[in-house]
């Protein structure tokens, strides 16, 4: 976070790529990265049409040059099937963030609701104190949820890091 | 081959399976966990085993003959302590390109991740220093990964790759019919087609570029100035040739990296020496003044280049190399082809239209020193010089010399006028001290008939010397020689000219004897403090060879020799501190 807040040119890129499925990969994946000296701000995974593949969506802060090497490293990793670059203005990138807030009175009961629908977020749990919601979005979206609940009280926060695709050709 | 399927526990499916890969040397030491292995090898005399002093000399071992022969190298080892004994050698052999296939044994699954006796997680340790691991727990995927890790291992740019084979899965029964390579490359193993259908650079690379290539000869013609540089790569893909020719038709100076060595003949008029750090002032002088520098299977590490910036900055900076990840990792260049050495300088060559004369460029290079040039000794001590002249010229042309790290290894490589790949066997990357005698013995055990010649240093000979019994007990001739000069010479060098000759904890003034040492290990041991001693001593040497025991010659030189030239680490590369 550091490294990203003193240097300028430092970039947010989202890196898609795939690997087989089987015990081991994830590691050799991260090791990979913070050998490089990276830190790795996001990481999703989860199988694909072929649940013998795993796709991993991360997003590190890098430059144009640093970041061309890193994929290089990583196209030479045996499980790796392929690695892409996403151009932001090409493609979707969404998370899925859980809150749990304290609601202890009617009136804060509803301005979170409220926070929630302009959100297109959902109450998934209410007890007479707290509320937890779900919003997806990408991380500026998720970001602006985060703050406007923070004046109530954010118990607990979760988020699935990002996870994102091309858009369609047109 | 008997094509027939057979019902076989683990270990004779991994025995059959070397066997397929034509492997019949494999060195190593047993333990626990191995035992099953071992037990089955007892059973195979058509395979020998090398047993070492220490999993370390072994793991070198098995580099060295992977890289004298051209094979990939087996080392086989326990868990635990078995395993972790070889990182070095496993890190070792990835810093260098060497092709080996490490086999560790690990506890039963059943008894993994409880901290049971000698467990360790080696693929976990070894997963930035190899190509790839394996974790074998069940036999039913035994044979198929062992097929792939040779595959992986020697294709592409080659590398170690790491098996640990989980107990069970050494003795359990498991259906088993013989593949050749071959076919198992043409669509047996999922993952492998898929990594030959995807050019994946693990196993191979993209079609070479004809567009490049044409480029490049057009550069050439272009050029007035031009330096070749022979890498690590030249000798993996055996392009010696190619590569000759490509200099003879450019007319072109040729500067060698540690990893070159072999790849360029060490008499051609052309070769200008090494480059870098330590390199010659014709190479140095020439990679600043070139219009064109054509980088062949070298990496521009930090020991070359020095500093990045300032490095040939005159030229234009063209690279070919098999590993895409290795383009303008630490240079940034102008063109760069993607490829084997072999092919792509076969491919260029068809595409020169001119053969060069660059004569008033070659006398410009060549009016700096190529070589190294020491003072005669004043006090009657024996010089490094007077050691390597004596040894080039006592010991047969075709000798394979591996080395320790320091300073008798950029002697020995300043000096020694190599002809062929596979003739220098060192630890260029990774530097790795105590690698030269494990090594030399690997180097032996796949080249019987030639003499091998260890240099090394006292303190480097002093790490993994017990390798001396492995030489001793397998009757093998290998000649070591010590550059003693009773100090840590390469970092007293440093010490010397950077830290104000504060010479913290570098003096050697201590034992063994290491002719005393030779003798108690059954081979032939002799100090030597002049140079009729030494020429006695090596004639000795290469007349006795037939008694099949070793030499250790302990040459007795000044605690203040230096190797010349030198260039600060990260200065220009024509900064030299020492000339």
């Amino acid at each position: 976070m550091q490294a990203k807040e003193n240097n300028k040119n430092l970039k947010r890129y989202t890196i898609v790529t795939a690997m087989d499925n089987e015990a081991g990969v994830l590691s050799q994946l991260a090791h990979l990265f913070s050998r490089k000296g990276y830190n790795i701000e996001t990481i999703a995974a989860g199988w694909t049409v072929d649940q013998n593949v795993t796709r991993f969506t991360i997003e590190i802060y890098s430059d144009e040059e640093r970041i061309k090497l890193l994929c290089s490293q990583l196209r030479k990793l045996v499980p790796i099937h392929y690695v892409e670059i996403l151009d932001p203005s090409k493609s979707i990138r969404r998370e899925l963030m859980l809150v749990r807030v304290h609601a202890a009175d009617r009136a804060s009961r509803n301005e979170i609701i409220q926070i929630g629908n302009i959100f297109r977020g959902s109450v998934i749990d209410i007890t007479p104190d707290t509320i937890t919601l779900s919003v997806t979005g990408d991380d500026q979206k998720t970001q602006a949820f985060e703050e406007l609940l923070k004046e109530f009280g954010i118990i607990e926060l979760a988020r699935t890091g990002i996870v994102a695709i091309e858009r369609g050709e047109m | 081959m008997d094509k027939i399927t057979r019902k076989l526990d683990g270990s004779e499916i991994l025995i059959q399976c070397l066997l397929e890969q034509g492997v019949d040397t494999i060195f190593g030491y047993p333990g626990g966990a191995i035992l099953n292995v071992y037990d089955k090898l007892y059973d195979h005399p058509e395979i020998r085993h090398i047993l070492t002093a220490h999993e370390q000399g072994a793991s070198h071992a098995a580099d060295g003959y992977a890289r004298s022969t051209g094979k990939v190298g087996v080392c086989f080892a326990t868990s635990g302590p078995g395993s972790t004994n070889l990182t070095t050698g496993v890190a070792t052999a990835y810093m260098d390109s060497s092709p080996v296939v490490f086999i560790t044994c690990n506890v039963n699954s059943d008894l993994i991740g409880r901290d049971s006796f000698q467990e360790v997680d080696i693929t976990g340790v070894t997963l930035p220093i190899t190509k790839c691991t394996y974790t074998v727990s069940d036999v039913k995927n035994l044979a198929d990964t062992v097929r792939e890790a040779f595959t992986i291992a020697r294709s592409g740019r080659p590398g170690p790759v790491l098996i640990d084979i989980q107990k069970n899965a050494t003795a359990d029964e498991y259906e088993y019919s013989p593949v050749t390579p071959d076919e198992y490359r043409s669509g047996l193993n999922k993952r492998i087609s898929r990594l030959i259908e995807t050019h994946h650079p693990s196993i191979g690379y993209p079609e070479i570029d004809i567009k490049a290539v044409e480029k490049l000869a057009e550069m050439i013609d272009a050029s007035e100035k031009p330096l070749l540089i022979c890498g690590g790569g030249v000798v993996r893909a055996n392009a010696s040739e190619e590569f000759r020719t490509l200099a003879n038709r450019m007319d072109s100076p040729v500067a060698i990296t540690v990893m070159g060595g072999g790849a360029f003949g060490g008499y051609d008029p052309l070769k200008t020496g090494m480059i870098g750090m330590h390199g010659s002032q014709a190479s140095n002088m020439a990679c600043d003044a070139c219009d064109l520098l054509i980088a062949v299977g070298c990496r521009f590490s930090d020991r070359v280049t020095l500093n990045p910036a300032g490095f040939a900055k005159n030229a234009k900076i063209v690279h070919i190399d098999i590993d895409p990840s290795e383009i303008d990792k630490n240079i940034k260049t102008d063109l760069h082809i993607i490829g084997d050495a072999k092919e792509i300088l076969t491919l260029l060559l068809s595409k020169l239209k001119n053969d060069k004369k660059n004569d008033a460029w070659k006398n410009y290079v060549f009016s700096f020193r190529r070589e190294t040039e020491y003072d005669d000794p004043e006090n009657g001590t024996l010089t490094p010089k007077q050691i390597l002249s004596a040894a080039a010229e006592i010991l047969p042309q075709d000798t394979i010399v591996t080395t320790d790290v320091g300073q008798h290894q950029m002697w020995a490589i300043q000096h020694f006028k190599f002809d062929y790949p596979g003739q220098l066997i060192t630890s260029g990357g990774f530097g790795t001290m105590g690698f030269g005698l494990g090594a030399a013995i690997g180097v032996q055990a796949g080249n019987p008939e030639k003499t091998v010649l260890h240099v090394t240093g006292d303190g480097s000979f002093r790490m993994n010397c017990n390798e001396l019994s492995t030489e001793e007990y397998y009757k093998m001739p290998i000649i070591t020689l010590i550059f003693n000069n009773s100090t840590l010479g390469m970092v007293r060098q440093w010490q010397h000219l950077i830290y104000k000759e504060r010479y913290s904890q570098t003096t050697l003034d201590r034992g063994p004897d290491f002719a005393k040492l030779a003798g108690a290990y059954g081979v032939h041991g002799v100090i030597v403090r002049d140079e009729t001693a030494l020429r006695k001593a090596l004639t000795d040497a290469v007349n006795s060879r037939s008694d099949g025991l070793g030499w250790v010659i302990d040459c007795r030189i000044d605690i203040d020799e230096m190797v010349r030239p030198m260039v600060g680490g990260n200065s220009f590369i024509t900064n030299f501190m020492l000339y």
